[in-house]
């Protein structure tokens, strides 16, 4: 007799294992399949969690190299330790993953180890490592499988001079030259962590601009202020072609002219794709979309009944929030709650210096709906705090409908960006107007006054500019 | 010189509407064209602008009233406001409405929805989940955050009432409801619709107010039975209505209102209400649920002209044209669970009237007649009462009185 539960998740990462704690909280039997060593997913181990921890470091390796002495703190030479910078981000994937291997235990969440396959509604079988496999039963089958870098053709990955992301959390040295394919927020934050190590960067990508996804005028400030770190970018441009040159490579690109460009290491970060094979979606007769994403109602049910999908597989940004919304609200659906979640109160953060954030609609959309906006824009440069902490670069936009006053996008660049977008994402949820975070007080000096003066700004009335 | 307050033309194939709210009081100053009143209609709700600055003298129309295009709804009188006079008469216990924007916009019609939507957007996550999770309204929340927001602290309080009162054997109107959302795993929500709504605050207001209380009695059906079998055609051919049940009980519930006026009367404030007419409120089937529409100085009306008033009101139940004022007014109800097959049953009061009686089910039952054990059809009759104003003996001889005249129909003919 095979063992029953309520709800079998396939997938540890941000979306599964959040679902599996918050359907135990509710008192569903739950058991989440994960094949990977370690829970967490991409997000913990090779994503979000590694690509900060890398950030972080070399944050502080230009810090004393180029900020320390401007604040008068004097240092001899620094130098870079490579392998101790990429062991500290492994001891802090580590902790975090057993973090989420203690949570399950407290939930008395079963980590089912193994490769998760549906045989047909309502089973599931894991096949283990060790070429056992077991059957499962659940009334619920929870589809959180995530996404996978897409291969670039004709550049395959080896981890060593084409890589994923994956191989870029964890090259052992510094590439002389680094190409980087794509200018999405992964490309742009490796992109960064290498260029503080010392890479040359050079970012290529398709279309005409960076982070596309975002608000344009976010997307060139970012631009500017990247180009002035030392990154070289070549846009509207297209690798049309790659070959072995020493222990390198030479990209041939097309963009306005035929170039080529010789690299020590290339990544390539063109995007992610849902990551559905071998879950016997098929054999299930669960429908996916052309870009082979599972198909779900509002629900997260997919065609087939008892089988649902959370996070990257699914439709909407691949962002590990996001996932974890969606895992709060299908559990809670099914534990009978009528939870829904607000997709346009989920921001985007790009983790660079400066950071980037948004929430809402940008003025491009706005412009393509036909809404009537105003804007209010306040740049760091007229915040205190940004002047006392020496970074200065960037501003806060926020886009208000006319007559409503109400906040439809809030767009940062600048120090702390991911942390300010927080009360934006607050202000939507609340459906709040530009003059409700205008007339909530912000303490003095914080990064976040800049947040109120461009909510004045909306009206025409901001006081520091 | 007083303005009228007309009801303008709502537009196209708009006969009528009701009056959902007044947004001024009598004696308070208006200036021209500042909203009077909201006006709802099978597809909107309006707000009537005021015709004329001046002080609002007179409301002609109570909150609920139906009135057509063209009706007068109150005057406005030029001048200062003079001493405010206080309403003569409160029109409906319903006329009390909080005065709270929760009815603004509360129509069926688009407007409400972008109204509601709007409110949901602006409250907040977690409200958004309670009240999609309680299934309540949010327009009827009063809200207590800025700018109108109903805060989560709202939402519990409102879910902290008490229920609603389960609807009576027989005296809740029952209007489809219009199901929005397509049927969930194991539930199914669909919002009140706006009489339900009114019908559970008004049934609980009863409960509140009143000190109800029940008591029983039943009928030997047999005289009844013989009496309608023998006339039936002849009636029937006659009058052209059906000789039913209704009218005897109609009539043999007038006759014992006359001896007991305690329950034809009403308490109003400090006040009690005796009633010299009687205008009787009768259960009707209409299509999922039985109507009450009110049968006027129905002491005055023959037998025959009682059932045809009956018929006229199923008629239009059936067909859903019943207005609200042949809805409410009356002086005392009499309900019937028996229609779907209810043994015994306790109504719950109109108020604010003082009595009820319920009708319930003939079924033939061996009964104790003399020393023998004979079949008879027998009905149990209830009647609930507000003690406030009706005594036990007076409730009690109430149904005994009902009793008899049922019994031995020619007592209500020589008034014995």
């Amino acid at each position: 007799m095979a063992e029953r539960y309520d709800v079998v998740v396939i997938g540890a990462g941000p979306g599964g294992y959040v679902a599996a704690i918050r359907a135990a909280q509710l008192g569903l039997s739950i058991a989440c399949v994960e094949d990977r060593g370690s829970l967490g997913g991409t997000c913990l181990n090779i994503g979000c969690i590694p690509s900060k921890a890398l950030l972080q470091s070399s944050e502080r390796l230009v810090e004393a190299q180029s900020v320390l002495a401007e604040h008068g703190v004097r240092i001899g030479e620094v130098a870079l330790d490579l392998a101790t910078m990429m062991a500290r981000k492994d001891r802090v994937v580590g902790t975090l993953t057993r973090g989420v291997e203690f949570l399950f235990r407290k939930h008395k969440v079963d980590w089912l180890r193994g490769r998760g396959r549906i045989a047909a509604p309502g089973r599931v079988v894991v096949d283990g490592a060790d070429g056992a496999a077991r059957e499962v039963a659940a009334r619920s089958i929870v589809i959180a499988t995530g996404s996978e870098s897409v291969p670039l053709p004709g550049l395959d990955i080896d981890e060593q001079t084409v890589l994923s992301s994956t191989g870029a959390l964890a090259l052992d040295h510094v590439p002389q030259r680094l190409a980087v394919v794509g200018g999405g927020y992964i490309g742009l934050e490796l992109g960064s962590v290498w260029r503080r190590l010392g890479s040359q960067v050079t970012v290529v990508e398709i279309l005409d601009r960076i982070v596309p996804t975002m608000d344009r005028e976010l997307g060139r400030a970012l631009q500017r202020v990247l180009t002035r770190s030392g990154i070289a970018f070549k846009l509207a441009t297209r690798v049309i072609g790659a070959r072995r040159e020493g222990d390198g490579l030479v990209l041939d690109l097309e963009g306005a002219a035929r170039e080529s460009l010789a690299a020590d290491a290339v990544l390539v970060a063109i995007g992610r794709r849902p990551y559905t094979q071998g879950l016997g979606l098929e054999a299930a007769g669960v429908a996916r979309d052309n870009q082979g994403r599972i198909t779900v109602d509002d629900g997260f049910a997919t065609n087939v009944p008892g089988i649902y999908a959370i996070g990257d597989v699914i439709r909407g940004p691949m962002l590990a929030h996001k996932a974890e919304e969606e895992g709060i609200a299908l559990a809670e659906q099914l534990a009978g709650q009528q939870t829904r979640v607000d997709y346009d109160a989920i921001p985007s953060v790009v983790y660079t210096w400066p950071e980037v954030a948004s929430v809402g609609s940008s003025e491009e959309e706005l412009q393509a709906a036909g809404i009537a906006y105003r804007t209010g824009k306040f740049p760091f440069t007229a915040n205190p705090r940004a002047r006392t902490n020496g970074d200065t670069e960037g501003f806060v936009k926020i886009l208000a409908e006319e007559g409503s006053d109400r906040v439809l996008g809030v767009h940062i660049i600048g120090p702390d960006a991911g942390t300010l977008i927080a009360e934006a994402v607050l202000a939507k949820e609340f459906g709040a107007s530009a003059e409700d975070i205008a007339r909530t007080c912000h303490a003095h000096p914080t990064l976040n006054e800049a947040v109120k003066e461009a909510a004045l700004a909306v009206a025409g009335r901001a006081i520091h500019i | 010189m007083a303005t009228e307050i007309k009801v303008p033309n709502l537009g196209e194939s708009v006969t009528e509407a009701t009056v959902a709210r007044w947004l001024k009081r009598p004696g308070e100053t208006v200036a021209r064209d500042e909203p009077l009143a909201e006006l709802e209609t099978d597809k909107a709700t309006l707000e009537l602008p005021a015709p004329a600055a001046g002080v609002l003298s007179e409301i002609l129309a109570p909150e609920g009233a139906e009135v057509p295009i063209g009706a007068v709804l109150g005057r406005i009188a030029e001048g200062a406001a003079p001493a405010a006079p206080e309403a003569p008469h409160p029109a409906a216990p319903e006329a009390r409405v909080p005065t709270s924007p929760r009815l603004r916009g509360e129509g069926r019609g688009e407007g409400r929805q972008a109204t509601e939507a709007d409110l949901l957007a602006r409250s907040g996550p977690a409200v958004r989940k309670l009240v999609a999770d309680s299934g309540l309204d949010i327009a009827a929340i009063p809200p207590s955050g800025p700018g109108g927001r109903v805060s989560k602290a709202d939402v519990l309080t409102a879910l902290a009432r008490p229920e609603p009162a389960p609807a009576p054997a027989a005296e809740a109107p029952i209007e489809a409801p219009p199901v929005e959302k397509p049927p969930a795993e194991r539930e199914v929500r669909v919002r009140m619709t706006r009489l339900r709504r009114r019908i559970a605050e008004r049934l609980k207001a009863a409960q509140n107010t009143a000190a109800m209380l029940t008591t029983f009695n039943e009928i030997d059906m047999s005289a009844a039975v013989a009496l309608r079998e023998r006339w039936r055609a002849p009636f029937e051919q006659k009058h052209g209505v059906r000789l039913g049940f209704m009218s005897l009980f109609v009539k043999a519930a007038i006759v014992a209102l006359q001896e007991l006026p305690a329950l034809n009367a009403e308490i109003d404030g400090e006040d009690i209400v005796y009633r010299n007419h009687y205008d009787i409120g009768v259960a009707v089937g209409a299509g999922e649920g039985l109507v009450v529409p009110v049968v006027r100085d129905a002491d005055r009306l023959s037998f025959a002209e009682i059932e045809r008033t009956i018929g006229e009101f199923a008629r239009k139940a059936r067909e859903g044209k019943l207005s609200i004022a042949e809805l409410s007014g009356g002086t005392f109800t009499i309900s019937n669970g028996g229609v779907y097959g209810s043994l015994l049953s306790t109504p719950i009061l109109n108020p604010p009237q003082s009595g009820i009686l319920g009708m319930h089910k003939i079924e033939r039952r061996p009964v104790a007649v003399g020393d023998k054990v004979e079949i008879r059809p027998m009905m149990y009759v209830a009647l609930s009462y507000d003690h406030r104003l009706v005594d036990g003996r007076e409730a009690v001889t109430f149904l005994v009185r009902v009793k008899e005249c049922i019994e031995d129909p020619a007592r209500i003919l020589f008034d014995i």
